[in-house]
């Protein structure tokens, strides 16, 4: 990949963050948050990759690598306890499951 | 001399005995401990005592028994001293303790609380034996605070009546400022001479101060206070009258024979720190004279019997302080003696008669006593005798020899002595004004004897000791410095002995014959109720230190030094509050801080902002 399109992948890469961060800001439903998380990871993966193959190093793609192990191990931890959740309290809306509060 | 260590082993035992048995033994088994344990004692000291005289023993020596406690240089051992000094004082406590205890165990028989009273009184024996014995001024201390918290514990024997609390917590505390006074002379001694062992320190004290110099001075009157306040001498003196609120064994063994000499034993014992401070010893004299004349004229005025008596022991322990400020040092533990086998005596005959009287202690409601209570009678008659020194009791030999003593000193002697006269003569008012007014006079009411083998043996036994004392002769010479030699003119004999006589022929015209009344005071009636109150020292001490002292406590109720770390406790509330809003468990909100603060971060680190 030439050096010129990094700029495209970083903005890229942005605005797949940005839109993720809103997803999770704004969304109430516990799932829809898990994959605007989903969306942030991925598009810090990417911005790893475009870097990478713009300098030539092969960090960029180990780095991916432990990106998406660590959205396997989040979501699956994330899952079971939206799970746990529901059968809880029959809801999976954050504002609802504020008990912890000081 | 290895049996040294069972004589204060025996009564603490007796204690320990008495409080681990206590409510499981009965009242004859706790007599038996009680009361066997300073009868055991007493006789050890005669062991030792032979021993001691044995020709070619030791005139003293120090007995190790365990190592207690070393901190840097200081090393304190747990150990026995025996000397003349502490032997004399051994004869006295065990002696008279254990006849006290013998009457103690007829006196408090009807009393609930039997086995605590002997537990207590043996405790403080125990205490006391260790005060005499101790080699080295720390020991002697645990013994001086142990017999000031027996004092406590037993003029609040009858604690379900508060003025009693409030006397013992009163002697407690009076004389807790002087034990200050004595700890602070201990460390004064300590960082001077580098011991406190107390034949090291005799050894020292001539080599190692100068003189008149401030540094004896200072530890001798840092001392001085202590024995004070132990002693109920001016200015600590306040609270011996009101701890006549204790059982009445309990004021003969503790408020007159024992405890209240300690001061005298302390002096005695630390002499050649006091010699070199010769202002000191002044001060003594001065002290001894005052509260001797003061006590005196207060006990003229006194209508409760035991007041007149705890009156009389000030100031005859007045005259120990007085003989030690002069020198006369051998004279005053010899009227240590003499007093506390006459003043245990009339406390013992006092409580006689208080019991026979049914716990009336007033002496006005008394009168006529004599056919009733013959024995009571003849042994006040013996000790009021020793007590205002009519020869040949033991009390004139133990008086006289310190009146000698005084006139002898240099200077100022004969006025010093002229203000000793006047007391032996105000004496003679004083205690044959209570024998006549009890004794003689219409009768008032019907006494019931109290009869048996705890009540008169032990009287009679102290009547005799009392009359022939002045025979004995205490092995206190070798260890106390002499008295100047050299005789007073005869004349100052004669009167010496006429003074108390004369005292005792106006008493009996005042108070028999009812003639002189002009000499009565009953109508000036302020400065009769002047002299009553004791001279007005509990006023003063309440305006110059009471007073103020609660009006400050009003005043600082919400403790202004609290106010700083109530500030810091005000702060961390008030962050408290604040950053707890911020847990409100909103996810999302958190979330969206944790955002902005990141692009925040971000902005600074790309310096945008």
């Amino acid at each position: 990949m030439d050096s010129q399109y990094i700029d495209h992948a970083m903005v890229l890469a942005g605005i797949l963050f940005c839109l993720g961060l809103v997803g999770v800001m704004v969304r109430r439903n516990l799932l829809f948050m898990m994959i605007s998380i989903e969306v942030m990871l991925n598009a810090a993966g990417l911005a790893f990759i475009a870097a990478g193959s713009a300098w030539g190093q092969p960090e960029g793609q180990i780095m991916f690598l432990a990106v998406i192990t660590l959205g396997a191990a989040e979501v699956a931890v994330g899952l079971g306890l939206t799970l746990l959740l529901f059968r809880h309290h029959n809801s999976v809306n954050v504002d609802q499951l504020n008990q912890l509060r000081g | 001399m290895q049996q040294l260590w069972l004589i204060p082993c025996l009564p603490l035992v007796g204690f320990l005995l008495l409080v681990l048995g206590h409510g499981r033994c009965s009242r004859s088994v706790a007599r038996l401990v009680g009361v066997g344990s300073v009868a055991m004692a007493a006789l050890v000291t005669l062991w030792v005592a032979l021993d001691f005289y044995s020709p070619g023993a030791a005139q003293s020596y120090q007995v190790e028994l365990w190592p207690w406690f070393s901190a840097g240089t200081l090393e304190v051992s747990f150990g026995l001293y025996l000397d003349g000094l502490s032997l004399s004082m051994l004869f006295v406590i065990t002696g008279v303790g254990s006849l006290i205890h013998w009457y103690a165990s007829g006196y408090m028989w009807q009393d609930p609380d039997y086995q605590r009273f002997f537990a207590y009184m043996n405790l403080f024996v125990a205490a006391m034996l260790m005060l005499v014995l101790a080699d080295n001024l720390v020991l002697l201390f645990l013994g001086w605070e142990g017999v000031g918290l027996c004092s406590f514990l037993l003029i609040g024997f009858w604690h379900q009546d508060p003025a009693n609390g409030y006397a013992a917590r009163k002697a407690f505390v009076v004389t807790r400022v002087g034990d200050t006074a004595f700890a602070i002379g201990l460390f004064l001694l300590f960082r001077e001479l580098g011991t406190l062992d107390l034949p090291t320190i005799m050894a020292l004290a001539p080599e190692q101060f100068v003189m008149g110099a401030n540094r004896p001075t200072l530890i001798a009157a840092l001392l001085l206070a202590g024995a004070v306040g132990k002693s109920a001498q001016l200015p600590l003196h306040t609270w011996l009258p009101d701890a006549m609120a204790g059982p009445t064994p309990v004021s003969a063994l503790i408020h007159a024979a024992t405890m209240v000499t300690a001061g005298v034993y302390l002096i005695a014992r630390t002499h050649n720190v006091f010699l070199q401070a010769p202002d000191v010893l002044l001060v003594v004299a001065f002290i001894g004279l005052f509260t001797l004349l003061i006590s005196g004229f207060t006990a003229l005025n006194q209508t409760d019997i035991k007041r007149v008596l705890a009156y009389s022991t000030m100031s005859q322990i007045g005259y120990m302080f007085f003989a030690l400020g002069v020198g006369a040092w051998n004279e005053s533990v010899f009227h240590l003696m003499t007093h506390a086998l006459f003043k245990a005596l009339l406390f013992m005959t006092a409580g006689s008669i208080i019991l026979a009287m049914h716990h009336e202690q007033d002496i006005r409601s008394m009168g006529g006593l004599r056919r009733q209570l013959p024995v009571p009678f003849w042994c006040f008659v013996i000790g009021s005798a020793c007590l205002v020194a009519l020869p040949p009791t033991s009390g004139f030999f133990s008086k006289e020899a310190i009146l000698n003593a005084i006139w002898q000193l240099p200077g100022y002697g004969p006025w010093l002595w002229a203000g000793g006269v006047l007391g032996a003569f105000i004496t003679a008012i004083y205690s044959f004004r209570l024998l006549f007014l009890v004794f003689f006079g219409p009768q008032q009411a019907q006494p019931h004897e109290p009869k048996g083998w705890q009540f008169h043996p032990p009287l009679m036994i102290l009547a005799a000791l009392s009359l022939v004392a002045g025979w004995f002769v205490l092995p206190t010479a070798p260890v106390l410095p002499a008295s100047p030699a050299g005789h007073p003119p005869t004349w100052t004999m004669v009167v010496a002995i006429t003074m108390p006589l004369l005292g005792i022929a106006i008493a009996y015209q005042v108070y028999v014959r009812h003639q002189w009344q002009g000499l009565r005071l009953a109508q000036w009636q302020q400065l009769r109720q002047f002299l009553f109150q004791g001279w007005g020292f509990d006023g003063l001490y309440k305006h110059l230190l009471l007073t103020p002292f609660t009006t400050l406590a009003r005043v600082n109720r919400n403790d202004i030094i609290d106010g700083l770390p109530k500030l810091v406790i005000g702060i961390s509330r008030l962050l408290h509050g604040l950053f707890s809003r911020l847990q409100n468990g909103q996810l999302r909100f958190y979330i969206a801080t944790l955002a902005s603060a990141a692009i925040i971060v971000l902005a600074l680190a790309l310096k945008v902002l």
